[in-house]
């Protein structure tokens, strides 16, 4: 059989666009590579004891850690967290139980998809005008504010996505028994889906942990231990961005260290989140 | 209502056997009393006129092709259909007295005093213990010893017990399928309704599961009035005293069962439990 | 009959039981409803505050704003082009270069990688993603540009900066930094979105569908040029809005590495700035309320360019659901 040149070169046409897809998944793992080869080589070494028990050092001086950064992190996520958590669960649960599908709910889908995706940075400039401004100094509440108010569209939307995935039946079996809506989600509908939320809620504390941007102009930083909330208050992003910039070494390597530890937590953070959700995908 | 057909003779028909010119019922002391019941999908009509009686500790079945309306029929009686909006019935469904339609009934409350199985085995994400105390703890505060009887006793009843009574606090969902349809089952009876209501409870299971819950049937209405939606009209014949053979929202036929099956009034209704046509 | 205790409770309290049910009914009904209206009352005020904060600035300069270049703190003249053009033009690079590459990673995943490569791959992929952007942007200052600025520009500058019409973007002094290497930075942060959606879409596809093509003698490229794309078109699009809201807004990688320049120069490998850029490195310290006005007045373009885009995005997946029929 002869091969027509139309057919070679449909095989080489073949040939060639799957050699660069290959090129192309080379292309993106490159720069993986090269990032994590980065943050090791110039972080790891400067990962020692004293990173978690000593508070940032002045400019040049020898020693120092970066516990006050790590401490305001977890402070100011834990309230971005605690405040949009509930909210985004609560109003997840309206769109999926009671206003499925009426229009205002359509209306709150595509707003919550909006704050989902703004610019980080206009968020902080937000809160900034309504807190910062109004009050007059950075605070730490005001940084957990505004990482909230990037964690509420993230929860409410994989707990509607999970709270819809729930059938029908159950809620209907659980009414069978007589049982009033409120209790119908609650104590059916919560607990089917409740894996699925906590995923949603841990891929939120992976995203705001990483977030530097609404931080600059509400918690700001502060160089010494700080665990008034409404002051300054150290964080681990805003200190990379300051240490990164600086002309000082002993800053640059805390800057390193601290890069590479706060991409190991998020990394593991994602990791486990999304072996969750390959694990309760099997279960349902 | 239509007369019977003068060539074929039988001592007891009922073709609609909710009243004669006179009123007076034929089956007595109807447990629930089905009065000119006609239901709304939005737009379309599934139920036409529906009058119907059933009886008390009986098993009656609603048999039919297709989109009859048998499961329609089963849903006003409970008012499940009640949790989707653009549903709703007119008429009156009579129940110790009161019309269940009513726009002031409690929901809840007659949910509690009739109960209802659905097709697919629905075992809530609990241990098989929670599943039975969550109905009986919306209405009863029992103490712990109590409250283990009950879910005992509820097991035993549905057959269940042997088989799960070391398991009680593993998963529902862990069941096989059979069983967790005896789960539902005793989940509906442990709050102790008055009614039970059984939407092709073993369209999903195979023979042996299919079965057990038959013979479950047949205990079971000695306690309670048991209304069961089938496709098989087999399983009715085996497990029902009285049977409403419905067509396109309209009840056709309704009589005892033994009478419907081998002596049916009306040629439709025939033709369907001939199988000329499914 | 059962005689048993239960029966008698529902007769004795039907009524208070209805009551207190319904109120918790109510109350959860009205809490969680609440809570979904404080979503729309939270991107309510996000627009007003900044609207209000920055009135100022519009009042003062009118429409020059959006078309002038000057970028003044000494003499309080300000005006929004070169943000916005540094914002868009990095975004421009980094679709061109994205959707290429994702669109081939999809390929790989999908068609290409063998069962047991599949996981691990899609997995790196999405590494990239939780990697925060403060660390692309440090590996982009003290890592990539030095590299880029030694081996790699004086090269395109020397070979396709003569070219004649595209020469004069690559044009300019090797430092490295620059809007060709902000867009190419944002690239590398928008590949994982956009790849995970195209994959996920892709393999929607159902096997009968692919099955027919190869059937009728097509070559791989073929039944994902012909048959996987066109089916899968509603999902890509939406991908691909998706990477470029997040490369519109995307800050911190792009401040450490856009130079931070006001001015708008014709090549690519000279200093820029973008919005979030801007803010990042001015806000703390601006002073004077037509500064800080000015630089509220950018969130708020960039908010509204990031909701035009989203806007779209979801109108033409409505659009082209429809038209349609049920696809993905």
């Amino acid at each position: 059989m002869a091969f027509s040149a139309r057919y070679l070169r449909r095989r080489l046409l073949n040939g060639f666009n799957l050699g660069v897809s290959v090129l192309a998944t080379l292309f993106g793992l490159f720069w993986l590579g090269w990032l994590m080869w980065t943050l090791v080589s110039r972080g790891l070494q400067w990962i020692g004891p004293s990173l978690f028990t000593q508070s940032t050092p002045p400019p040049a001086a020898a020693g120092g850690g970066i516990a006050n950064a790590i401490v305001g992190s977890l402070l100011i996520t834990l309230v971005g967290v605690v405040v949009g958590t509930p909210i985004g669960i609560l109003a997840a649960t309206w769109l999926a139980e009671f206003g499925r599908h009426s229009r205002i709910a359509a209306v709150i889908r595509f707003v919550n998809d909006i704050l989902l995706s703004a610019p980080s940075i206009v968020i902080g400039v937000f809160v900034y005008a309504v807190v910062v401004a109004r009050f007059g100094h950075f605070s730490g509440w005001s940084g957990g504010l505004a990482l909230s108010i990037i964690m509420l569209p993230v929860v409410l939307r994989t707990t509607e996505d999970m709270l819809i995935l729930v059938p029908d039946q159950l809620r209907e079996a659980a009414a069978a028994l007589g049982a009033p809506q409120w209790r119908v989600v609650v104590t059916v509908v919560y607990r089917a889906s409740l894996g699925g939320i906590l995923t949603g809620v841990m891929l939120g504390i992976a995203r705001i942990s990483g977030e530097t941007a609404p931080l600059l102009f509400t918690a700001l930083n502060n160089q010494f231990w700080s665990s008034d909330m409404n002051r300054p208050m150290a964080n681990l992003p805003v200190m990379i961005f300051q240490f990164a910039m600086s002309p000082y070494d002993n800053w640059q390597h805390l800057a390193w260290a601290a890069a590479l530890l706060i991409t190991l937590a998020i990394l593991a953070l994602s990791l486990i989140a999304r072996i969750l959700i390959r694990a309760n995908a099997f279960v349902k | 209502m239509r007369k019977p057909s003068p060539t074929k003779t039988h001592a007891i028909s009922l073709e609609v056997p909710a009243r004669s010119a006179g009123g007076k019922s034929v089956i007595e002391n109807p447990k629930l009393s089905i009065n000119q019941l006609n239901f709304y999908y939005g737009r379309f009509q599934a139920l036409r006129d529906i009058n119907m009686d059933i009886a008390e500790r009986q098993v009656t079945a609603f048999i039919g092709p297709s989109g009859c309306g048998k499961s329609t029929l089963l849903r006003t009686l409970n008012r499940i259909y009640g949790l989707y909006p653009d549903q709703r019935a007119t008429g009156a469904i009579m129940l110790d007295g009161r019309n269940i339609l009513d726009r002031d009934q409690d929901l809840n409350y007659l949910r509690a005093k009739i109960g209802m199985v659905f097709q697919k085995p629905t075992p809530f994400p609990m241990s098989v213990f929670e599943n039975i105390a969550f109905g009986v703890r919306l209405y009863e505060r029992l103490s712990r010893m109590k409250m283990q009887e009950r879910v005992e006793w509820a097991l035993r009843k549905a057959a269940l017990w042997e088989e799960v009574n070391d398991k009680l606090h593993q998963g529902g969902t862990r069941l096989s399928g059979g069983q967790q349809q005896r789960l539902c089952i005793a989940r509906a009876i442990a709050v102790k309704p008055e009614i039970l209501l059984l939407d092709e409870p073993a369209s999903a299971l195979d023979p042996l599961s299919t079965l057990k819950i038959e013979e479950l049937i047949a205990e079971l209405k000695t306690d309670y009035t048991i209304v069961i939606v089938t496709h098989n009209m087999q399983q009715a014949a085996r497990v029902s005293d009285y049977t409403a053979f419905m067509y396109l929202g309209s009840l056709v036929e309704y009589a005892d069962t033994s009478t419907l099956f081998t002596n049916p009034a009306r040629k439709q209704t025939e033709d369907y439990i001939t199988g000329r046509y499914g | 009959m059962n005689s048993t205790p239960r029966t008698q409770a529902i007769r004795v309290v039907p009524h208070r039981r209805h009551g207190r049910s319904a109120m918790a009914d109510s109350f959860f009904r009205g809490i969680t409803r609440l809570a979904a209206l404080l979503v729309l009352a939270l991107m309510a005020g996000i627009l007003l505050v900044l609207l209000v904060q920055a009135w100022p600035a519009f009042h003062r300069f009118g429409w020059h704003f959006f078309s002038g270049t000057q970028w003044d703190p000494v003499t309080d003249q300000f005006s929004a082009l070169a943000s916005i053009f540094g914002t868009l033009v990095t975004s421009l690079i980094a679709m061109i270069i994205a959707v290429p590459v994702s669109f081939g990673i999809a390929l790989f995943i999908t068609e290409l990688a063998p069962a047991w490569l599949r996981r691990p791959v899609s997995t790196a992929i999405e590494l990239l993603a939780a990697i925060p952007s403060i660390i692309y942007g440090m590996w982009g200052l003290f890592v990539f540009a030095p590299v880029f600025s030694e081996y790699a520009q004086p090269w395109i500058t020397d070979h396709i900066g003569n070219w004649p019409l595209v020469g004069v973007l690559f044009q300019g002094p090797p430092m490295g930094i620059g809007i060709f290497t902000a867009g190419l930075i944002l690239a590398i942060m928008v590949i994982p979105f956009i790849s995970a959606v195209m994959r996920d879409v892709f393999d929607l596809v159902p096997t009968v569908l692919k099955e027919s093509a190869y059937g009728v003698g097509c070559t791989t490229w073929e039944v994902v040029w012909n048959v996987v794309l066109p089916y899968t078109r509603v999902g890509v699009v939406g991908g691909i809005m998706l990477g470029l809201g997040r490369a519109l807004g995307e800050t911190m990688a792009v401040t450490f590495i856009i130079g931070n320049s006001h001015d708008i120069s014709r090549s690519l490998f000279m200093p820029g700035n973008t919005i979030s850029s801007t803010l990042a490195n001015e806000f703390t310290e601006a002073v004077g309320p037509i500064y800080t006005s000015s630089l509220i007045a950018l969130g708020l373009i960039l908010f509204f360019i990031t909701f035009v885009v989203l806007g779209l995005a979801k109108l033409l997946l409505l659009r082209m659901g429809t038209r349609e029929g049920r696809k993905s």
